[in-house]
């Protein structure tokens, strides 16, 4: 038995070691030390540029760590190692242009901020001085009335189709609405705010809330997809269990359904108000641009943060420093505006998430 | 204030498909009733039919008669919302609400439904509920916690507590112990038996062992063949169905023969 029993094994396993030569843990760094070394030398002698420079120095990098790797550690480890340089090129890559577009707007933008930068507007104003309060107040109206107008239509129709219609025809055909509404160009959102606005007030109709509904245009179908998505994520026991005591269909939804997505539902607002409060072309087309602080969205003229950018630069005046800086200016205080409100939504995310208590 | 249910002739659909077919029984009043069976039978079916939950599903519809004290469930004008407030359920799957916390989740069934109530009255309530459930000792200290912090058994006793906070007539338990350990179901067991005195138990179990510990009485639910609606075969006492059952397919699943 007991020779049979070692005739049926494989007799040749291989002799493999667990340990393996490895490369240096320094060896990334000399590798790219080299590569830079190599790629500078065109550079010196034959006056590439520094891109030149640093596109060859990736390029001998990623060949050159693999053909090491593969002679020292194996193929395996080669492939890794190919792998990781590409991921992080890529990265790199993709952070070029958030990057240098952040240095080009706070370079260009700090040196302008000061107290009469926030605390005035542009009324009679020629050359230097002045500043965006007008513009400020104009984006906090318009994007706050946006809000008032998408956040009940957007929430309810997001409600309807996950509570109500779901599954039926017309949900059907109202989810495939929104997606389209999602898709459209903001200008178009601009001209229709427009084309409405005329039929009560006549041709060159001017108001801040004609750009709160342009800018809705643009917000409802990413409050109804993110509440849609939030409602979808509430487990049906939940309502099953609200369903057996006895609590009726429209209290369920508004005492348990609503409160467990809320957190999701708010962040989805929070980003979607983010995303309109930079959007230019309506706002060029029915709110207009002004130099003047106006608190009325239903008369006159309003000017807004991306407005006051397109034209400080476009049409800044003479001399035209002045109106570029504000420009720049402008464009800091918006980014921020935003960056702003996207870390208010992380906030409210975490705040308003049901806790487990473990 | 526990009632009895009579059934006849009931028929349950989900759209054109036939689930359960001509169910008879009566379920007395301060009993334990059980339902065994093999899976997809239709004895969860039947027992969401007995509060109209199943009716939260679409397309799922009834045929036939279920009379709580003379009031038949599925007559015209009669309002669901209504039913399930006298006929409480608890799960399969402990399922406490996670925005609430422990008092919150006891009082919900009252709070949801609008219903005002003083302070003294809603810690009254809390109180007597997580007694009844036997979990007042254990979360006393901790009532303003989350709900869903407590584990798996105390999570269902608190739905059982949430359950009972209503006052139901009858209380339907759907798997209550499936997801539970030995420890913890033993726990639902016992509180089982103590809840019997005040409310009519309707129960659904996988376990054999648990039918014969808990109920007075057993219906046994099987399929004729795959595909084919559910029906009732015996409905018999506990006692009598696992000793001496009069169909012949009863003791065979009973005794582990069921092919």
């Amino acid at each position: 038995m007991a020779a049979t029993d070692q005739d049926v094994r494989p007799v040749t396993i291989p002799d493999a070691p667990l340990t393996r030569p490895q490369l240096p843990s320094w060896a990334p760094v000399l590798v790219a030390v080299v590569a830079l070394a190599v790629a500078a030398l065109p550079v010196v002698l034959l006056g590439w540029s520094l891109v030149a420079m640093v596109v060859l120095t990736v390029v001998i990098f990623v060949v050159a760590l693999p053909v090491w790797s593969s002679s020292v550690e194996g193929p395996r480890k080669a492939k890794d190692r190919l792998a990781s340089a590409l991921v992080w090129s890529a990265f790199g890559l993709a952070m070029i242009p958030l990057v240098t577009l952040m240095w080009q707007v706070i370079s260009n933008g700090v040196p302008v901020l000061s107290a009469e930068f926030f605390t005035y507007s542009m009324r009679n104003i020629v050359g230097e001085g002045g500043g965006i309060y007008h513009a400020i107040i104009g984006t906090v109206i318009v994007t706050a009335w946006a809000a008032i107008i998408s956040v009940p239509i957007g929430v309810m129709a997001g409600v309807y189709l996950i509570e109500y219609g779901a599954g039926s025809r017309i949900a059907r055909v109202v989810t495939f609405l929104v997606d389209v509404m999602t898709g459209i160009p903001s200008i178009v959102a601009g001209l229709f705010a427009y084309a409405l606005f005329v039929l009560f007030f006549g041709p060159g109709v001017r108001m801040g809330i004609g750009g709160a509904v342009a800018l809705s245009v643009l917000m409802i179908p990413i409050v109804v997809r993110s509440t849609e998505e939030m409602l979808k994520l509430v487990p049906d026991e939940l309502r099953e269990a609200s369903y057996a005591l006895g609590v009726p269909k429209w209290r369920t939804i508004t005492k348990v359904v609503l409160p467990t997505a809320m957190a999701g539902i708010v962040t989805g607002v929070t980003l979607a108000v983010a995303r309109v409060a930079g959007e230019t072309a309506p706002l060029l087309i029915i709110a207009g641009d002004t130099d003047s602080v106006n608190f009325n969205a239903f008369a006159e003229r309003m000017a807004t943060l991306p407005v006051f950018i397109y034209y400080s630069y476009m049409q800044p005046g003479i001399p035209p420093e002045f109106g570029q800086e504000r420009a720049w200016g402008a464009a800091l205080v918006l980014i921020a505006i935003v960056m702003a409100l996207n870390i208010l939504a992380r906030f409210i995310s975490r705040r308003f998430t049901p806790k487990t208590g473990r | 204030m526990a009632k009895s249910i009579d059934v006849s002739d009931l028929d349950i659909y989900y759209g054109d498909f036939k689930a359960v077919e001509g169910v008879n029984m009566t379920i007395r009043a301060k009993s334990v009733t059980a339902f065994i069976g093999p899976s997809g039978c239709g004895k969860s079916t039947f027992l969401r039919s007995l509060n109209r939950m199943h009716e939260v599903i679409p397309g799922a519809r009834v045929e036939g008669k279920v009379v709580v004290e003379g009031q038949d469930l599925y007559a015209d004008h009669v309002d669901p919302v209504e039913v399930r407030r006298q006929i409480g359920m608890v799960f399969q799957r402990p399922n406490p609400f996670p925005t609430m916390s422990i008092y919150e989740n006891v009082l919900a069934g009252n709070r949801l439904n609008a219903r005002k109530m003083k302070k003294s009255e809603a810690d009254d309530i809390v109180e007597r509920s997580l007694k009844g459930a036997n979990l007042w000792t254990e979360v006393k200290d901790r009532l303003g916690r989350p709900g869903m912090g407590l584990s798996g058994g105390q999570q269902q006793r608190l739905c059982i507590a949430r359950a009972i906070a209503v006052q139901p007539q009858v209380l339907l338990m759907d798997e209550p112990c499936s997801a539970l350990d030995p420890i913890s179901t033993s726990a639902i067991e016992d509180l089982i038996h103590e809840l019997k005195s005040e409310y009519t138990i309707v129960i659904v179990t996988h376990n054999m062992q648990q039918a014969a510990r808990v109920s007075d009485e057993t219906g046994f639910f099987n399929l004729k063949a795959a595909g084919q609606p559910g029906h009732l075969v015996e409905f018999n006492s506990t006692q009598k169905m696992f000793a001496n059952p009069d169909n012949d397919s009863t003791e065979a699943y009973i005794s582990g023969r069921f092919g």
